[in-house]
């Protein structure tokens, strides 16, 4: 009972977050003369919302494993971020850092992947 | 009408990558939150950066931002089978509700405390 409680009140802060939002994006005020700007402030504000989530899991998560995942997860969603800010601004270097980010990511998840092997799951 | 593809491709990747976000909360087990968030942000990741590249009007932002999704597309999920054998190999216990255990005869046995559903949010 008391887990959906916190079930119900976890999917209303979610909702009423996105909500908010998209409708009121959070954005400097630069970016109101740059080109697509309403489309790209709220992807970019729902970017930092599933960022926000990813690292709720690195907090909260049980186990090793779960950290592993969403620091990979994070990783991805940074690529993400990079893009719609090349988009935006028009340097394409911002997509330079997303692929050696990628890069990064990659062999990081694969080194940690390799170290859980040797390891108890409870830390 | 290129901008319209464009715009419907980045919103279609937003929505895939939050859904794949709210998996990483909402799923009850390691493997089940890996295959949710590892193929959903994967997808709206690629979906974006397809939207930038039909949306932006130069050359070299379209092609690295292909070339970032084709990246992707190759690297996350070796990456997420990599994680999943590494946490079945260091025992980490199945949700008590899984159905089948393919590295049941290689890997360690897991304990028998099931690991609870979280709440987040």
């Amino acid at each position: 009972m008391r887990q959906w409680i916190s079930w119900l009140l976890g999917a209303v802060a979610l909702v009423v977050l996105v909500g908010w939002v998209t409708i009121r994006p959070i954005h400097p005020p630069s970016f109101e003369l740059l080109p697509y700007a309403g489309l790209v402030e709220r992807v970019l504000n729902l970017l930092v919302v599933g960022a926000v989530l990813c690292l709720l899991r690195v907090l909260f998560g049980p186990t090793a494993a779960d950290r592993i995942v969403a620091v990979d997860i994070l990783g991805i969603l940074i690529v993400g971020i990079c893009g719609v800010l090349a988009l935006t601004t028009g340097r394409s270097w911002y997509l330079d850092i997303g692929i050696v980010w990628a890069l990064q990511s990659f062999i990081g998840s694969l080194a940690l992947a390799k170290f859980l092997e040797g390891r108890r799951y409870d830390d | 009408m290129t901008d319209y593809i464009g715009m419907t491709l980045l919103v279609l990747g937003i929505a895939f990558t939050l859904f794949g976000c709210l998996g990483l909360i909402r799923l009850p087990d390691v493997y089940n939150r890996l295959q949710a968030a590892t193929k959903c942000v994967t997808l709206g990741t690629c979906g974006t950066l397809l939207g930038v590249a039909i949306l932006s009007g130069s050359v070299s932002i379209a092609l690295k931002a292909l070339l970032c999704g084709l990246f992707l597309l190759l690297t996350a999920p070796v990456a997420a089978h990599a994680i999943s054998r590494g946490s079945r190999r260091a025992g980490i216990p199945l949700w008590s509700g899984s159905v089948v255990d393919a590295m049941k005869d290689t890997a360690p046995a897991v304990d028998g405390s099931p690991s609870e559903p979280r709440a987040g949010g």
